[in-house]
């Protein structure tokens, strides 16, 4: 539910890097979205495309990589991938396990389309 | 085609002002629980029976969010309890900016303990640092034993579980075993406590709980 919310994050930090783009100059952003972030994609991509639309930004593609939920198992000092709400180590069944990756969300990088740039 | 690399967290603008909000907290020697857990579980019921309770053991304020009206203040503001309210007007969490507005309304900050009582939502509040010491989730017998299994992020990030309405648990078919080890199976260092703010089982030994968690 709070989708709109990370989606006008993400541009907001889009404007830190782009602070005045031209239409269609920004391709895509890429995001990385760990899988215990409570996040539906498809209801993250519709929110970046609604706050876009009356914006240069419009047509920009929301580009998410999935990140697994990752873990270090404190018992046999293994890192493995899980999955919720399984959290107990696959090699050693143990619970003594710390999250390493997969809770948070992050704005990897933008692709921007340099011809449109060069043009303006 | 270029690529500006960013790699910046999304919420970090939640994480630097929920970090101030922790900082401010410690100074004035406040431990701060941020309760979170689906509508209508008793979040507002534990608060009432905490105030009355520990009222000569600790000082307590408490900020009530909700997506609408004040009704939740009302009921705090009669223990005698500092109390603000957050309307989000339609948003499903509180974030830490809103948390620290409030805060700077109490005129008075010097409490033992600071509730935040969260929007009732099992989802999105698990994404927001508010500052807090730790999350408390709440989970009320009538929702199911399921529910730590459905909504596995809240119950990870949160140290405490209350196991609220227990008195209603002969009229249910809800398994407090179940829920226990569900819980655990997500989180196995959760504290739990199982409470009744009808006949204030637990709400002793939570009280209890917070006081040896006191800075002061």
């Amino acid at each position: 539910m709070h989708e709109l919310s990370i989606a006008q994050e993400i541009l907001g930090i889009v404007y830190q890097y782009v602070p005045d783009p031209k239409e269609n100059s920004v391709k895509s952003v890429r995001i990385r979205i760990g899988k215990l972030s409570n996040i539906l994609p498809d209801s993250l991509t519709f929110c970046f495309e609604a706050i876009t639309t009356d914006t240069p930004l419009k047509g920009a593609k929301l580009e998410i990589i999935h990140i697994p939920v990752a873990i270090t198992c404190s018992n046999c000092n293994t890192t493995s991938e899980i999955e919720p709400p399984v959290f107990t180590c696959p090699l050693c069944g143990s619970n003594q396990i710390k999250i390493t990756g997969g809770t948070d969300m992050r704005v990897d990088s933008i692709e921007l389309n340099d011809e449109i740039e060069e043009k303006t | 085609m270029s690529v500006i690399t960013i790699e910046r967290k999304v919420l970090e603008k939640n994480d630097i002002v929920a970090a101030e909000n922790r900082k401010a907290f410690q100074e004035n020697k406040t431990f701060t629980l941020n309760l979170v857990s689906s509508p209508g579980s008793g979040k507002t019921s534990i608060v009432e029976r905490t105030a009355y309770l520990s009222k000569r053991k600790f000082k307590l304020g408490v900020i009530e969010g909700d997506v609408q009206t004040n009704l939740d203040a009302e009921r705090v503001a009669r223990y005698g309890v500092p109390v603000v309210q957050i309307v989000t007007n339609g948003s499903c969490h509180l974030e830490a900016s809103l948390v620290r507005n409030a805060y700077n309304q109490f005129e008075d900050k010097s409490f033992d303990v600071l509730f935040i009582e969260n929007v009732g939502n099992l989802v999105c509040p698990a994404a927001y640092d508010l500052g807090e010491d730790n999350k408390v989730v709440i989970v009320s017998t009538t929702e199911g034993d399921d529910k730590p299994l459905k909504y596995p992020a809240m119950f990870r990030n949160s140290s405490v579980l209350i196991i609220n309405k227990t008195d209603l648990i002969p009229y249910l078919s809800c398994s407090l075993e179940t829920l226990r080890n569900n819980a655990l199976q997500i989180n196995p260092d959760l504290k739990i406590f199982e409470t009744s703010c009808k006949t204030d089982e637990g709400i002793k030994e939570w009280c209890n709980w917070i006081e040896s968690k006191m800075m002061k």
